[in-house]
C-alpha cells in the first residue's frame, strides 16, 4: 500500500531533477521551468504530509504556493523579454556584464 | 464497471452523432438566412438526397481521401500533436454534465454523468483553458508565417475571454453554493422563473458572448478568418488532421451550448414538470410528450408541403431543387406518424415505477439535447448575422468593458444575497 | 490498486521531469512540464486534495505553462546546440543525482516504514473545506497573496513595455 514515504521519496527525486535542471542548463526559460518543478515537488511534500496529519493547514500552504508561484513566473518572463531585447540572447553565461 | 463504460460511451457517441446534423444544419441555416438553398446535390444511389443531409457524409469521404500534406520543415511530433490536442481535451468536458436527475434503481441512486466532480465547474474552466494549447502548438509547428500570427491571436484571444467566462459564472456560483454542476442544475428547479438567466441576466450575457469568443466563432472569428488570415493557425493542415480540427471546432460549440444550458437555463430540467411530478405521472407525460411531439411534426409536414406546392407552382427554380420541402415535409410526417402510432402503443398502458423512472431519466436527457441543440442554432444563427470584431475591438471589449461588468455583477450578486 | 495508480503517475511524472532538463528543443520542454503538471495533478487528487489538484491544472498547467509557451515563441528561440562543456555537464548531473540520492536515503532514516495512511472524511480537501480555513483561520495570507498578485500584474505590464 502507499505510504507517506513514497511521496517523499519522489518529492526528493523531483526537487532534485529539478536542481539538476537548474544548474546544468544555460536557457534562462528551461532553469524558469525547473524552478516550477521545484515549487511542484514541495507541494507533493506538503500535501502528503496533510493526508497523514489529518490537517487541512499543509492545502492551505500548497494553496499559496501555487498562488505565488503565478506572480512569480509572471514577472519573471517579463524580465526575461526585457533582457531578450536589450541584450538579444538569453543563455546565462552571455548575461554576465553589470553593463552595456 | 460496466455502467461507468457506458457513461463515458455514451455522451461521446452523442457528440460524434450531433457533429454531422450540425454540418448540416449549418449549411442549410446559412443558406436559408442568405436567401439561398444550401447543399442538395448529393445523393445516394443517385434519388436518396435526404435534403442535404447526406453532403455530411459526402464530407467524411472526402476528407479522409484527401492527400495528406505535410510540410517539410514542420516539427513532426507536435504538428501531429495538435489537432488530437484539440479534439481531446474538447471531448473530456462531457465527463461532468448531467443528463439527468439521479435514477433511483434497485436501492441505490445511478447519476447520470461520468464524475460528479466537487470541484466540477473549475473542472470545466481548467477544460477551457487548456484548448489553448492545440491553437498554439498548431499554429507554431506548421513553419508559416501567417498561421503563427493566427495562432498568438487566437490564443490570447482565448485567455482574455476566459477571465470574462469565469468570473460571470462566479455569480451563479454564488446563488448555488456549490460547484458541483448536478447541484447547480437541481438548484434550478423547475420552474422557469427560478432558471438562472432570469436570476443573472447579465452573467447569463456576458457568459454567452465569452463563450463564442472561447470557441472562435464569429463575431470572434478573426483568427480564423477567412478573407484576413487565410484559415489562420489551421492552414497548412489537410485530410484527416483537418477533418479533427473541424470537428473539434464542432465539438467546441456542442460543449459551449451544453455547459450554457447547463449553467443558465436548467440543464435537464423539464419546464414546469419537477422530477417528483414525472416519476408519479410518468404515464401522462409520457402520453402527452408523444402527442405533442406527433402534433409539430404533423403541422410541421403540412407547412412543408404548402411550402412545396407553392415552389412547384411558381416554378422557382424549375427542376427538381422545388421538390426539397417536400422531401422535408415528408420526413415530418413519417416522424409524426411513427410518434402517433407510438402515443397509440401506450394510450392503454400503466407505467410501472421502474419504467416511470426511465421514461423520467429519458425526458429529462431528451430535453438537455433539444436544449443543446437550441443553442447550437443560437451560434449558427449568429455567425450569419452579425459582422466580424477587428482585434483590437475584440480586445477592448474584453478587457476594458467585459471584465468589469463582470466584477460589478459579482459584487452586486454578493449584496443582495446579504441583504434579501 | 492504489498502489499501481501510485506508480504509473510518479514514473510519469519523473520521467517528464527529466525531459524538461533533457531536451534541446524548448518547446518539448515546456509540454513535457505540462504532462508532468497533469501526473502531479493526479498524485494530489490520490492524496484526497481535490481543490488543489483542479487548481494545478487550471493555474499551473493552463495558465503559467501557456504564458511559458507564449514567451518562447515570441523569442522565437531555437534548438539549443550542446557545445563543449560535456564533460562538467555529466559531472554536475551525476552529483545532483547523488543529492537527490542522499535526499531519499534521509528520507527513509528519518520516518520509518510508516503504514498507510489514515481514512480521513469524505469532505476533507473539497472546496468548501479548503475555502473555510482559507476564509477564516488564514484570511490575512490570502488578502496579502492578493495584493502581491495586483503588484505581479503591475510589474508584468510595466516590465514587458517597449520602451522602459
Amino acid at each position: 500500500m502507499v505510504t507517506l514515504n513514497h511521496y517523499l521519496i519522489l518529492s526528493a527525486i523531483l526537487f532534485s531533477i529539478g536542481i539538476a535542471g537548474l544548474v546544468v542548463r544555460r536557457n534562462v526559460l528551461i532553469i524558469f521551468m525547473s524552478v516550477e518543478l521545484l515549487l511542484n515537488a514541495a507541494n507533493v511534500a506538503f500535501l502528503a504530509f496533510a493526508r497523514e496529519q489529518n490537517s487541512l493547514e499543509g492545502q492551505v500552504a500548497a494553496f499559496f504556493v501555487i498562488a505565488v508561484a503565478a506572480a512569480e513566473a509572471a514577472v519573471g518572463l517579463a524580465i526575461v523579454i526585457a533582457i531578450f531585447r536589450n541584450r538579444g540572447t538569453v543563455k546565462v553565461d552571455e548575461l554576465n556584464l553589470m553593463k552595456n | 464497471m460496466l455502467l461507468i463504460l457506458a457513461k463515458i460511451i455514451v455522451p461521446f457517441f452523442i457528440i460524434l452523432n450531433i457533429i454531422p446534423l450540425l454540418i448540416w444544419l449549418e449549411r442549410k441555416g446559412s443558406a436559408y438566412i442568405q436567401d439561398r438553398r444550401g447543399p442538395n446535390r448529393a445523393a445516394l444511389f443517385g434519388i436518396i438526397r435526404l435534403g442535404g443531409l447526406v453532403h455530411s457524409l459526402t464530407d467524411v469521404i472526402k476528407l479522409l481521401m484527401k492527400e495528406d500534406i505535410v510540410p517539410t520543415r514542420v516539427n513532426r511530433f507536435f504538428y501531429f500533436l495538435a489537432p488530437f490536442t484539440t479534439m481531446s481535451v474538447a471531448c473530456v468536458t462531457f465527463a461532468v454534465l448531467p443528463f439527468a436527475a439521479p435514477v433511483p434503481w434497485n436501492g441505490n441512486f445511478i447519476t447520470l454523468q461520468a464524475a460528479d466532480l466537487n470541484a466540477g465547474l473549475l473542472y470545466i474552466f481548467a477544460i477551457a483553458s487548456l484548448g489553448i494549447y492545440g491553437v498554439m502548438l498548431a499554429g507554431w509547428s506548421s513553419d508559416n508565417k501567417y498561421s503563427l500570427l493566427g495562432g498568438l491571436r487566437s490564443s490570447a484571444q482565448m485567455i482574455s475571454y476566459e477571465i470574462v467566462l469565469s468570473l460571470s459564472v462566479i455569480s451563479v456560483l454564488m446563488m448555488a453554493g456549490s460547484l458541483e454542476i448536478s447541484q447547480i442544475v437541481a438548484d434550478q428547479s423547475a420552474a422557469v422563473w427560478k432558471w438562472n438567466f432570469v436570476r443573472q441576466p447579465l452573467a447569463c450575457l456576458m457568459f454567452m458572448i465569452a463563450m463564442f469568443a472561447e470557441t472562435n466563432r464569429l463575431p470572434f472569428d478573426l483568427p480564423e478568418g477567412e478573407s484576413e488570415l487565410v484559415a489562420g493557425y489551421h492552414v497548412e493542415y489537410s485530410s484527416m488532421k483537418f477533418a479533427l480540427f473541424f470537428m473539434a471546432e464542432y465539438t467546441n460549440m456542442i460543449i459551449a451550448s451544453a455547459v450554457m444550458a447547463s449553467l443558465f437555463f436548467g440543464g435537464w430540467q423539464v419546464p414546469f414538470l419537477s422530477t417528483e411530478f414525472l416519476r408519479t405521472h410518468a404515464t401522462e407525460a409520457l402520453k402527452i410528450v408523444l402527442a405533442g411531439g406527433a402534433g409539430f411534426h404533423l403541422l410541421a409536414s403540412v407547412g412543408f408541403f404548402l411550402r412545396g406546392k407553392a415552389n412547384i407552382k411558381n416554378k422557382k427554380w424549375g427542376d427538381r431543387r422545388d421538390w426539397e420541402p417536400v422531401i422535408l415535409g415528408v420526413g415530418a410526417l413519417g416522424i409524426g406518424l411513427v410518434l402517433g402510432a407510438a402515443l397509440i402503443y401506450v394510450w392503454p398502458l400503466v407505467l410501472a415505477e421502474k419504467a416511470a423512472v426511465i421514461v423520467t431519466a429519458a425526458l429529462q436527457a431528451a430535453t438537455f439535447l433539444v436544449k443543446i441543440l437550441f443553442f447550437c442554432w443560437v451560434f449558427i444563427w449568429v455567425r450569419w448575422t452579425l459582422p466580424r470584431f477587428r482585434y483590437d475591438q475584440l480586445m477592448n471589449l474584453g478587457w476594458k468593458k467585459m471584465l468589469p461588468l463582470s466584477l460589478v455583477n459579482i459584487m452586486v450578486t454578493g449584496v443582495v444575497l446579504l441583504v434579501f | 490498486m492504489e498502489l499501481i495508480f501510485f506508480y504509473i503517475f510518479a514514473t510519469l511524472a519523473v520521467v517528464t521531469a527529466l525531459g524538461v532538463v533533457v531536451f534541446k528543443n524548448p518547446i518539448s520542454s515546456a509540454f513535457s512540464l505540462v504532462i508532468s503538471f497533469f501526473a502531479i495533478a493526479a498524485l494530489y487528487a490520490m492524496l484526497s486534495a481535490h481543490f488543489i489538484a483542479v487548481i494545478q491544472i487550471l493555474v499551473y498547467a493552463g495558465a503559467i505553462m501557456v504564458l511559458f509557451i507564449f514567451v518562447i515563441m515570441l523569442l522565437n528561440l531555437q534548438k539549443e546546440e550542446l557545445t563543449e562543456r560535456r564533460a562538467s555537464f555529466l559531472f554536475k548531473g551525476t552529483l545532483v543525482l547523488f543529492l537527490g540520492l542522499f535526499l531519499g536515503v534521509l528520507v527513509l532514516i528519518l520516518k520509518p516504514l510508516s503504514s498507510g495512511f489514515g481514512i480521513v472524511d469524505p469532505n476533507f480537501g473539497t472546496v468548501k473545506a479548503v475555502g473555510q480555513i482559507l476564509f477564516t483561520e488564514y484570511w490575512f495570507p490570502f488578502e496579502y497573496v492578493s495584493i502581491l498578485l495586483v503588484v505581479a500584474l503591475i510589474g508584468g505590464v510595466v516590465l514587458a513595455k517597449k520602451d522602459l
